[in-house]
Formats: structure tokens, C-alpha cells, sequence
């Protein structure tokens, strides 16, 4: 009996946890709706305005674009690097191991603006032009500890009895990786991919100062926050951002809980 | 042994290109950084002078005291009100959620850490405005006459919008240090007599213990430096460190200063959370 109001009450306090967790995140769409120029209660009436002013809105495409590019890329290069990382601490054991890999996930708990700030210094001693291609080397960076998580997961459930019958067979080296190891862990790079593929597009503070004059996402939102009249544009935004985040995790989710249950693994975990 | 050289050397090639890309991209700027805060700013160029001028400025200057210690006080305050708000959701979720669900438990806590920061950031300020969604509400229920001041664009906004920032990030390393708890030794507990708060108490908080410290830890170091909440909730008012960091490298263009700065603050950081975890050292221990 006291199980169950002991569990009632913390179930309570956890469905008022997550409303706190999701109060900003259920605002968005009400203003983004909301006819009223100011954000702020009572409503005023329905529109669509808001999101036909986004879509004819130039800049507001060409940061899109540039997002999308930056995204990709990092996305990409952060998995490949998260590939290489999580397979040699997970199937070796060599001198240093544990060194190198903490310094590799430092990012994850360093403040971005050390990161970004110290790598503008060199850059600009240095005479780089700013470009997205510096705001990629940055993503790719910060991205990288994430992608390690969840291929760690991927690569430790692996059976290494699987490759070693592969090498029996007569495989090469390579031909073991890539007709067996590949696929068994492919879940968790599509995983990884879609992971920092959102960190990527929401990351705000590296873009901000290493993206020279290109506008992104996240410093076009922030440009704009100065403007009361943008707001409303702004909300609409937020609102299709915020549902493509929960498809694009909600999809990585999927693919790292099949992984799992192709390698046997636990439902939960994961990032952790 | 040959056996051993050929596996180090096999791990070794292999984690060789994140280890040099971090190197490369993470390592160098910081020592950058590092050699920059004992030159000289010139006019225009930095002056290749060995000096400590520049952490002498930093300690001196009252303004850079204010600025740390509120930023100290707001991560504190933002560390505590996360760990403790977010200890009964993980126990919840490890302990009274069934299995089969944990999953779907974890991932909308998560979701909303990696949806448009910025806007979150935004909507708190919106939400805690003068004319915001908490003040009118209670002015329009007549519950008060005039606005509330104390969340008016000033600490305890930005630490309430740190607070739900940081949130899950407090969540999944005490979920992880709970779910390793094995169930038996509660029950060996009751089964001895203690009470279910005792039990708690002498046996699930010690052994959460760890997640907890890396839960602290965890939120702590990144909420000091947070750039994006002071700007957009403060408007720049109340600067926090990071915002003072950018101010001298970009706005005043005094790299070494800036960089006298960074340092400082990342030495006060890392002494803190060493002083912290020697203090929680006998925690540390109970796991092994």
C-alpha cells in the first residue's frame, strides 16, 4: 500500500517536472499563431501570417542553408572521427588509453565559450578567414564526445566471436569490418549522425563567433531577438526547429534502440 | 608480449585521428590562450613581452570580482536547485517505472535540451517578463496588483532559466548510479529492520552518491561560463564571466587580458570542482 502512494506522489512530481521541462517548448506554437505582434497574454486571434513572412524571408533561407551545410558536414566528420574513438576503446587495450579519451570527451563539459574564443584567437593570429568551414571545425569538435557515446554502446555489445569466425573464413581484416562489424554498429552511426546533426543546428555560441558574416539558424535568431517586430517570425521558427529536432532525435532514438536489440542489448542506456 | 605490442599499436593507430583532431582543434587554442595571457597588449599587435600584468589587472580590478563572484553564486545556486529538483525524477524513473517504459521516460527528458536553446532562453524572459505569461496571469486572476520584481530580468531569472537549461543534464548521471544500485541490498535492509527512509538514507543515497557528484559537476562547469542566458535574459546588464571573456577579446580587442580572464576563471573552476570531489572523496570510494 505505501508502494503505491510513495510511487503516486513521485510520479506526480515527475509529471510536474516534465510540464516545467516543456512550459517554454509549448509556448512556441500558441505565439506562433497568435495574430498579436506582442508576446504576451491575452491572445489575440489564429494566423498563419507569422510562418508566410519565414518562408519569403531571404536571409532567413540563406542561414538555412547555411545551417544545413554546417550541420551536415560536422555531423559527418564528428561520427567518423566518434567511429575510430569508440572501436579503439572499446575492442583495445594500449597505454594512455584513458588519458587521450577523457581529453577527446572534454568538450562535452568544457564551456563553449573557451572553446570558441580560444579557437578564434588562433584563427585570427593566424589569418583564417572566417568561413563555415571554421564553424564546422568547431561543430565537428564539440559533436564528437556525443557520437563517441552512443558508438561506444554500439561497439561494446558487439560479439567479437562474430569477426573472429569472419577471419576463420578466410575475410581480410577490412572485408570482417565492413560485411560484419559495419552493419551490426550501422544503427548507431545513423544514431550518431541524426544526434549530432541537431546539435550541430542548435549550437549557437560557436557559430556566433566563428561563422565571420555567414548567418546560421541559431546567430539569425539571435540577431533578431533585438526586434519586437521579429518576435513573431521568430516564434514560428522556433516552433518548425523545435518539431524537427523531436523527429530527427525521435528517428536516432528508433535506430539506437534497434541496434540494441540486435546486439541484445538493454532498452536503456545509451547516451549514458 | 608480442601479443600486447601489436593490440597497443592496433588501439593506438586507431584512436590517432580524433586524438590529433583534438589536439589540433582544442588543444593548440587553449595553450594559445595560455601563452597570450603573459604578452602584452599593444596597439594593434600583441607585444611579445613576458609578463604577469595581466593576471595582476584581473585579480585587482574590483568589476572582474563582482563579475566572478556572481557568476559563482549563479552556477552554485543553478547547481543545487538542478541536482535537487532533479534527484526524485531519476529515482522515480529508475526505481517505480517499469522497465519497458524507461526508455520513453529518458528520451522526453532529454528532448527538450537539444531543441532551440536560444528560444528557450527567450521564452523564460517571456515568461517571467512584466507583461509575461507568470505576471499577467496573477494580475489577471487578481491574485496580485502589481507585477512581480524579484524575476524581472535579473539573477533569479537567469538562474531559474539556467536551472531548467541544465535540467537533464543533472538527470541522467544519477539515473545511471541509481539503476546500478542492486535491489537486494534494499531489501536486505528492510529485512534487518531499518525503516524505508533509513534504508534511503544509509543505503540508496550513498550509492547514488557518485552520480550525484557527476551530476553537480557536471552542471556546474558549463552553467559558470553560459553566455547566452545574462545576454538575452540580462540584456547585457548583468554580465556573467563568458560575457566579460568576449567583451575584452572582441569589444576591447585586449587579447591578453581576455585570455589573463579565460584562464583564471578556468583555474578557479577546476580548483573548485577538485576541492568538491576531495570533500565527497569517501563517496567515490564506496563503488569500488
Amino acid at each position: 500500500m505505501s508502494i503505491h502512494s510513495k510511487g503516486r506522489g513521485l510520479q506526480a512530481y515527475a509529471v510536474l517536472y516534465l510540464l516545467f521541462l516543456y512550459a517554454p517548448i509549448l509556448l512556441l506554437p500558441i505565439f506562433a499563431f497568435n495574430s498579436g505582434t506582442i508576446i504576451a497574454f491575452p491572445l489575440q486571434g489564429f494566423t498563419t501570417e507569422w510562418f508566410s513572412q519565414m518562408w519569403a524571408n531571404a536571409t532567413l533561407r540563406r542561414a538555412l542553408t547555411n545551417s544545413l551545410t554546417i550541420a551536415v558536414s560536422s555531423s559527418v566528420l564528428a561520427t567518423c572521427l566518434g567511429v575510430f574513438a569508440a572501436r579503439a576503446s572499446t575492442r583495445f587495450r594500449f597505454p594512455g588509453r584513458g588519458g587521450m579519451m577523457g581529453f577527446i570527451m572534454l568538450p562535452m563539459v568544457l564551456p563553449e565559450i573557451i572553446v570558441a574564443m580560444s579557437l578564434l584567437v588562433v584563427l585570427l593570429g593566424m589569418g583564417v578567414q572566417l568561413s563555415l568551414l571554421t564553424v564546422i571545425l568547431g561543430h565537428a569538435l564539440i559533436c564528437m564526445p556525443y557520437a563517441i557515446a552512443i558508438l561506444s554502446t554500439a561497439f561494446s555489445s558487439l560479439d567479437r566471436s562474430l569477426e573472429e569466425a569472419a577471419f576463420d573464413l578466410g575475410e581480410s581484416k577490412w572485408g570482417a569490418f565492413r560485411l560484419i562489424t559495419l552493419p551490426l554498429v550501422m544503427p548507431g552511426i545513423i544514431s550518431s549522425l541524426l544526434i549530432s546533426f541537431t546539435i550541430s543546428l542548435d549550437e549557437f555560441i560557436i557559430a556566433f563567433f566563428l561563422a565571420g558574416n555567414e548567418p546560421t539558424l541559431p546567430t539569425y535568431i539571435f540577431s533578431q531577438l533585438r526586434f519586437p517586430r521579429a518576435i513573431p517570425v521568430i516564434m514560428a521558427l522556433g516552433t518548425v526547429l523545435v518539431i524537427l529536432s523531436i523527429v530527427l532525435l525521435a528517428i536516432g532514438e528508433y535506430f539506437r534502440r534497434r541496434g540494441n536489440a540486435r546486439i541484445g542489448g538493454s532498452p536503456t542506456g545509451g547516451l549514458l | 608480449m608480442a601479443k600486447f605490442d601489436a593490440e597497443a599499436r592496433a588501439g593506438l593507430s586507431l584512436i590517432a585521428p580524433p586524438f590529433l583532431y583534438a589536439l589540433v582543434i582544442l588543444a593548440a587554442p587553449l595553450l594559445t590562450i595560455l601563452a597570450y595571457s603573459f604578452l602584452t597588449d599593444g596597439y594593434l599587435e600583441i607585444i611579445r613581452d613576458f609578463t604577469w600584468t595581466n593576471y595582476a589587472q584581473v585579480m585587482s580590478d574590483p568589476i572582474v570580482r563582482v563579475v566572478m563572484t556572481r557568476s559563482l553564486i549563479v552556477a552554485m545556486v543553478v547547481t543545487a536547485v538542478t541536482v535537487l529538483l532533479a534527484f526524485p525524477v531519476a529515482y522515480y524513473v529508475s526505481f517505480v517505472v517499469r522497465p519497458e517504459r524507461k526508455s520513453l521516460w529518458l528520451f522526453l527528458i532529454t528532448i527538450p535540451f537539444w531543441t532551440s536553446y536560444l528560444i528557450r532562453v527567450f521564452l523564460w524572459k517571456v515568461i517571467l517578463g512584466y507583461n509575461g505569461v507568470v505576471n499577467s496571469s496573477l494580475t489577471g486572476l487578481g491574485i496580485i496588483d502589481e507585477p512581480l520584481t524579484f524575476i524581472l530580468y535579473n539573477v533569479n531569472s537567469i538562474v531559474i532559466t539556467l536551472a531548467h537549461a541544465y535540467a537533464p543534464f543533472a538527470i541522467l548521471p544519477i539515473f545511471v548510479a541509481l539503476e546500478k544500485i542492486d535491489r537486494s541490498l534494499l531489501e536486505a535492509g528492510r529485512d534487518l529492520g531499518e525503516s524505508r527512509a533509513m534504508t534511503f538514507w544509509r543505503v540508496t543515497l550513498p550509492l547514488a552518491m557518485p552520480g550525484v557528484l557527476a551530476a553537480v559537476l557536471i552542471v556546474f562547469i558549463p552553467t559558470i561560463g553560459d553566455y547566452v542566458t545574462p545576454e538575452v535574459i540580462g540584456g547585457g546588464k548583468i554580465p556573467m564571466i563568458a560575457n566579460m571573456i568576449q567583451v575584452q577579446m572582441l569589444a576591447l580587442d585586449n587579447r591578453p587580458l581576455g585570455s589573463a580572464l579565460a584562464v583564471t576563471a578556468m583555474l578557479i573552476v577546476a580548483v573548485i570542482s577538485l576541492i568538491f570531489l576531495f570533500l565527497n572523496r569517501r563517496f567515490l570510494k564506496v563503488r569500488q
